[in-house]
This record gives C-alpha cells, sequence and structure tokens, in this order.
C-alpha cells in the first residue's frame, strides 16, 4: 500500500473510490456529499451568492494554518464580504503525483475543523492526478453557495462621504507568516497567519447596522489596495490615520527589516467595512465582541472629492497618497 | 542604499549572533563588528551587522531634540497647516 | 521598537519643524544621495513639514536606480546561461533592462532567487555545488564590506562556485562628479546614513573645503531628518559650510575601520558606469586579483547585445538632479507605478516612484 499519491488515485477506479471514502469522506461526510452522485441536488429559496477561488499558496503549510484552511476560509469570506450567508461549497482537488498521504489528511482534517467551525458543508468534490512535475504539490478549488437577504445591498461602488472605514484587525499577519517560511528569508518571526471564516462576524454586523455599504477581506495587495479599489468604484476618496491602523509588534518589526510598507501585506482573516458614519459606532462595539474583531478599529473616512484616491494622514500629521500595489511585494535592501 | 535596522543582539557564536527586534529573530554575521557584546544594539544591513548603536549619543540626540522643542512656543496656526 | 519610535515623536516633529521655518530666510536646495533618504521623505511628508524656502531634491542615491542598463543587460543575460543560479538582492527583479528584466527572465525558465542577505546566496552555492551561483552585488558603501565578507568566506571555504558580479559604487566620487559639472546648484548636502556608518564623515571633507557646500549625515526617522535639515539651514544661514554629524547614534567620524579594512582587502576602486551620469573615475569596486576567482566577470564571457535606453526616459536626468519627476514628460501620464519605463519609477526609493505619492497631495 502506497504512502503517497500516484496515478492511479485519480483515474476513477478503485483506488479512486478508496481515496475518497478514506480521505474525504472520512472527514467532510453530510448527507448530500455522502450519496456521491455526480451533482448534490439541493432546494433554495430566495437570492443566491455564488463565488470561487483556487489556491495555489507555497508553502502549503504555515504558521497558523495551510492551503485546506485558506482554501475553506477565502471562499466562504469571498460570500460573506458580499452579505451573503455561506451555505455549501464545493471541493476540487488536482494533486501531483508523489504528495505524502499523510499530508493529505492533514490537510482534509483542517478543512473539515473551518468547515465546522464556519457551519457550511462540503457538498460535491472532484480529485484529480497529475504526473510528477506538472503541477507543485496540490492546488484546491472550491466554489461556495450562500443565501443573501432581499434588503441587502453591499457593494464596492456604495461608499459615501461622511462614511467611516472600519477594519477588523491587526494587518499583514498572513503575508509575513508565509513570507517568513521562504527559503532566502530565514526569520524567526512569532507571527501566525490570520486565516479564519468571517462570515458570523459579519452576521453580527449586519444585525447591528444595516448600514454597511461596503465590505471586502484585504488579501493580496492588501490594505491598500482593498481601499483603492473602493475609492474607484464609489469615485470618492478615502483618508486613513496611519496611527489607528492596529498591527502587531512582530509584524512591524518584519517590515521594517524587509522593506515591506505592512498595507500592502496579504491578510486572511480581517475584514474592511464602510459604514455610514450614524451606525458606525454600534458595529465597532458589535465586532468587537467577536474573537475576529476583538482589534477592530476606525481608521478612516470617506471624503467627497471624487479622486478616486486613497491619502494617509502620517504619524507626523503630514500626508502621503497610497497606491494599489504595483506588482509583487519584494523585499527590499534600501 | 541604506536599510539598516536596529536589533538586539541575543547570542554570540563565533563570527555570527542571534538578534532579535519586536520577537523577530535571525541569525546574522557579525565579522563587520567584533567588539559587539551580548545586550548590544547593533545596525543589521543584509544580515550583517555593520554598526554597534552609541547608546550615549541616542540618549544626547533626544535630549537635544527635547530642548529644541522645550524653546520653541505653541503655534496653533502651524499645525493647522499640516492638515490636509 | 528601541531607537525607532522615539524619533517618530510627532510633537517634536513640529517643533523642530517650526524652528526649521523660523530660521530659514531664503530659498536654499539641499539634496539627499541616498535612497533610503528619498524613501523616508516620501514616507513621512518630509517636504510637507519643512518651509518653501527649503527644496529637497533627490540625488543618484538609489543604488538600482544607478546601474548602467549595459550592467542590468549583463546580468539578465548570465541569469539566462544554463546551470546558473541567479541570487539577488528584491531591489532589482523588476527593472526593465534593454530587452527585458529579471522577471521576465524568471519567467521564461531561468533560476532567479531572491536572497536578504549574501550569506544566503553562500547557502545557496555550498547546497548546490554543481551550479554556477551568481550574485548580483549592487548597492553602496553600506553593502560593499558585506559583499567582501562573503566572497572572503567563499575564500576560506573553498565554495569555488559562488561568484559575485559587482555592480558596487560609492558614494563620494559621484557627489563631486555632480558638483563638477556644475549643472545643478546646491546649498547642502543630506549626507547618507548608512553608508557613513562605513565610511565615516571624513570622505565629505572636500565638499565645504572645495564647494562651499553644508553637509550634515542624517539618519532615517523623520526626527533625524528634520535634525540634520535644521543644522543644514543654521550652516547655510551663518554662512559656515561643514560635515557634520546629525546621526550620531550611528555614525563615527572615522567610520567602521573593520568593514573598511574587508572592503580594501577585496576590492580596488576603478572608474564605474552611472546611468544617466556616464563614467565616474574612482567610483566603482572592482575585485581583486587575489579573488578573482568569484569574479563572474572573469568566468562567463557574455555577448551583449548593445544596450538602449527607453525612449524618452528622462530617470538619467533625474538622477543628476536636473529634473524634478514632474518635469519628466513621461511621468505620471506613460510612466507609472504599474507600468514603469524606467528604474526611477520601479525602485521603491527611486525619486519618481516617491513624487508620484508626494507630489499629488500638493497641489
Amino acid at each position: 500500500m502506497s504512502d503517497t499519491i500516484i496515478l492511479a488515485h485519480g483515474s476513477g477506479g478503485k483506488l479512486s473510490h478508496e481515496l475518497i471514502e478514506k480521505r474525504f469522506l472520512s472527514f467532510l461526510a453530510n448527507p448530500l456529499l455522502s450519496k456521491l452522485d455526480d451533482s448534490a441536488i439541493f432546494e433554495a429559496d430566495g437570492r443566491l451568492a455564488f463565488t470561487t477561488d483556487s489556491y495555489v499558496v507555497n508553502p502549503i503549510f504555515f504558521p497558523g494554518g495551510d492551503i485546506g484552511r485558506l482554501a475553506v476560509c477565502g471562499t466562504i469570506n469571498d460570500l460573506s464580504m458580499s452579505g451573503a450567508k455561506p451555505q455549501y461549497l464545493s471541493l476540487s482537488a488536482i494533486i501531483e503525483e508523489g504528495f505524502p498521504l499523510s499530508e493529505l489528511e492533514e490537510i482534509m482534517r483542517s478543512i473539515k475543523t473551518a468547515i465546522e467551525e464556519a457551519e457550511v458543508k462540503i457538498i460535491t468534490g472532484d480529485t484529480k492526478v497529475v504526473n510528477r512535475g506538472q503541477l507543485d504539490k496540490i492546488f484546491i478549488n472550491t466554489s461556495g453557495i450562500g443565501m443573501i437577504s432581499s434588503e441587502i445591498d453591499i457593494s464596492g461602488a456604495n461608499a459615501k462621504a461622511g462614511d467611516k472605514v472600519i477594519l477588523s484587525g491587526t494587518i499583514g499577519d498572513h503575508g509575513i507568516a508565509i513570507m517568513s517560511q521562504r527559503e532566502g528569508l530565514k526569520f524567526a518571526v512569532p507571527v501566525e497567519s490570520d486565516c479564519a471564516p468571517l462570515n458570523k462576524l459579519v452576521s453580527e454586523m449586519l444585525e447591528a447596522s444595516p448600514r454597511i455599504h461596503c465590505l471586502r477581506d484585504p488579501t493580496r495587495g492588501g490594505l491598500a489596495t482593498t481601499l483603492n479599489e473602493f475609492a474607484r468604484q464609489s469615485n470618492v476618496s478615502i483618508v486613513i490615520e496611519e496611527d489607528k491602523i492596529p498591527i502587531k509588534e512582530a509584524v512591524r518589526a518584519a517590515c521594517e527589516l524587509l522593506g515591506f510598507d505592512p498595507i500592502y501585506v496579504a491578510n486572511e482573516g480581517k475584514l474592511v467595512a464602510i459604514v455610514e458614519s450614524c451606525g458606525a459606532e454600534n458595529v465597532l462595539t458589535r465586532m468587537k465582541q467577536n474573537r475576529y474583531g476583538n482589534d477592530a478599529a476606525i481608521i478612516g473616512q470617506v471624503v467627497d472629492d471624487h479622486q478616486g484616491r486613497v491619502i494617509m494622514k502620517t504619524k507626523l500629521g503630514s500626508s502621503r497618497i497610497v497606491d494599489m500595489l504595483s506588482g509583487e511585494l519584494l523585499p527590499r535592501i534600501c | 542604499m541604506c536599510l539598516a535596522i536596529p536589533v538586539k543582539v541575543v547570542s554570540i557564536e563565533g563570527d555570527e549572533a542571534e538578534v532579535e527586534i519586536g520577537g523577530v529573530k535571525r541569525r546574522v554575521s557579525i565579522v563587520l563588528t567584533p567588539e559587539v557584546k551580548l545586550g548590544d544594539y547593533v545596525l543589521l544591513h543584509t544580515g550583517y551587522t555593520i554598526g554597534v548603536v552609541d547608546e550615549a549619543e541616542a540618549e544626547e540626540t533626544l535630549k537635544l531634540l527635547q530642548e529644541i522643542a522645550s524653546l520653541i512656543p505653541e503655534e496653533d496656526v502651524f499645525l493647522n497647516r499640516l492638515h490636509v | 521598537m528601541k531607537f525607532i519610535d522615539e524619533y517618530q515623536d510627532s510633537k517634536l516633529a513640529t517643533k523642530l519643524a517650526q524652528r526649521i521655518a523660523s530660521r530659514s530666510t531664503k530659498p536654499i536646495r539641499l539634496m539627499e544621495f541616498c535612497g533610503g533618504h528619498t524613501h523616508a521623505i516620501m514616507r513621512y511628508g518630509i517636504r510637507q513639514l519643512v518651509p518653501k524656502t527649503v527644496e529637497l531634491r533627490s540625488g543618484p542615491g538609489c543604488p538600482v536606480c544607478v546601474t548602467a542598463i549595459t550592467d542590468l543587460d549583463k546580468a539578465i543575460a548570465m541569469a539566462h546561461l544554463p546551470e546558473v543560479i541567479t541570487t539577488t538582492f528584491g531591489d532589482m527583479i523588476r527593472v526593465p533592462g534593454s530587452y527585458s528584466s529579471l522577471q521576465q527572465a524568471k519567467a521564461e525558465g531561468s533560476d532567479i532567487r531572491i536572497v536578504y542577505s549574501t550569506m544566503d546566496a553562500l547557502e545557496i552555492a555550498r547546497d548546490n555545488p554543481k551550479r554556477s551561483v551568481i550574485f548580483i552585488g549592487i548597492g553602496f558603501e553600506t553593502t560593499a564590506p558585506a559583499i567582501a565578507a562573503s566572497i572572503i568566506k567563499a575564500y576560506e571555504e573553498g565554495v569555488e562556485n559562488f561568484h559575485v558580479l559587482s555592480l558596487l559604487k560609492s558614494t563620494p566620487p559621484v557627489i563631486k562628479a555632480l558638483l563638477d559639472s556644475g549643472e545643478v546648484k546646491l546649498d547642502g548636502i543630506v549626507c547618507p546614513g548608512h553608508v557613513s556608518v562605513i565610511i565615516g564623515s571624513h570622505p565629505y571633507e572636500f565638499i565645504p573645503e572645495n564647494y562651499r557646500i553644508a553637509c550634515v549625515v542624517s539618519g532615517f526617522e523623520p526626527l533625524d531628518i528634520l535634525l540634520c535639515i535644521d543644522r543644514l539651514v543654521e550652516q547655510i544661514e551663518s554662512g559656515k559650510p561643514k560635515v557634520e554629524i546629525a546621526y550620531r547614534r550611528g555614525v563615527k567620524a572615522e567610520g567602521n575601520r573593520k568593514a573598511l579594512g574587508l572592503m580594501e582587502e577585496v576590492f580596488q576602486s576603478d572608474g564605474a558606469n552611472w546611468r544617466g551620469i556616464g563614467n565616474v573615475p574612482s567610483s566603482g569596486l572592482k575585485i581583486r586579483q587575489k579573488y578573482h576567482h568569484f569574479d563572474v566577470e572573469k568566468f562567463l564571457p557574455i555577448d551583449l547585445k548593445p544596450g538602449k535606453e527607453p525612449e524618452g526616459c528622462r530617470c538619467g536626468d533625474i538622477l543628476r538632479g536636473l529634473l524634478t519627476p514632474p518635469e519628466c514628460k513621461l511621468f505620471g501620464k506613460v510612466c507609472t507605478p504599474e507600468n514603469p519605463v524606467g528604474p526611477c519609477m520601479v525602485s521603491s526609493e527611486g525619486a519618481c516612484a516617491a513624487y508620484y505619492s508626494y507630489e499629488a497631495i500638493c497641489e
């Protein structure tokens, strides 16, 4: 019996079925998935939100998470950012021949933990195996469906002058946790990825106030890129204050050492909300009661100048423009 | 071209040391600052320490800045100029 | 973080800014020669904190920006060679050469790895004895001793497959070249901070002596830069230019003797080609004969197509301080951080990248 993935695992025959039973169903079993029909069939009544994302993170295991957790949380969060309640996910894995089964199990365990916390089910899936060298270990795609009630209208284009900008917690944790594992950088960084499912946080925020205009999770490109997206989509400008942005000491130190600006570093368990001024305090108070919003803070506001810019007031009182991330975040020496 | 950060020396082994800042640690070379001692703060550039921070001078500079500040009267008008 | 946070105090900064404003009676132009200063000035919005009489202009302080395009082409060509692992600091990856970039070469299959330290490059060489590991050595005197140390280590340990492409440059000669050209009139120089940790402050003495220009060595936190400007204003207003160290917790007048010794052991000075400036005598650091085995230029003869500057690119003039970024026709229209034409926009230390953020505020 092999302890790694072999091509036969993907061919649809006995080994495929064994793989599915042993390595997938044993972690994810639910009535819909366990039917193992070609499609999962379910009833839905109302507006639906639908999203998809693929996960190719390297390294696949990192402090605070792994590609499995990321794949579940990422898609749950995309649904949540539209104001939808995530319900069902699909899980599709493409695996490189030779991938250790023990690592696959670890990833599945991680996925199970994440979906149980979020109370979401994986109801359909797929596995393919490719020749050694045709991809780097494992890629995962998840698609997700959620229900979204009719009165919810959350969009990047809805920001209005006077709205407050709320950030749910410390920035840069995920990107720095990943960067610390990269070859050639070798820093011991006591930082874990913040990868987390935010659906319950968002539910609570929506209960606190109906005046949430925009929601987004600042993943690739960081806080700066997300704020720029809002500013452009809504045709407004956004002013934020540097010293209001929560950041862990170790993340700040790692960014100084490597020459990164933390506002461009990826986050996987944070959100930015743009909330009408009268509702902001309620939303903030509610967020702080959730484990994923303890460090939430109002970091700025929307202003009416149609320039689509993001401006940061430094702790010195001067201002600078914050652009979107250009290219990749690279460690610099200068 | 000068990204060098003040970090604290937490252990020394031959021509290498472990340094720390904000909880972040790294193994670095101290060949350029052989005089460095445990507990010193050093300037770290691309994995090499390039100089030991002179803590007495650091104090002096801060004192100088505070002295300068104490001699300048409050001026709200000036502060307003800085706001966007 | 100690020795950083205390120098970011906004109340002290405001007071210092007020003092500068009260003492500055006539328009003066100051130039920084260090990419780290260019970046810090941008990051903290220093231009907004100093009075209109103080103009801060960026000089050729960004080692990525001043790398001649033919040298960049050479590095890219070497990266394409079979069995070569190219190691580099992150700054170089996106800079466009005449025909390609390291990023593009990586996408085409070259083994190019970003390293934080030459120590890491050396380790890659030890781990891959059958392949040539080339380190692209850009930088000024801050970085030269580290590169020298890694070459000495390679020599002592017999790591024969480790090679360095030395594109290292010295700062005082380029300051002299710029001042001699007479192209730009300066009243004061913000002397590089960490270069000076290595070389000390004596090498700048020729500046007040021969050119009557004020010199102050500056640190990188906002209070450091403001203190430096304050000292420069005082020197200029009193008509008594000299070399002063404001960054006293980091810089000694005699510099770092050990580091200077290692540099002397491994490198000798030679002319070097600076982008936009041309050849500057004695401004380059070439690997000495004793260590020629580690000098990649001796090993890998490369046929290069002739270099060409991107059309309309004024990076050369920007680097010489002749032009401010908004005066370049391409700035912000054709050349942006998303689509950079020249290195001054690519590098986070480049004057254009810095201006792109700051300038738009100050309309």
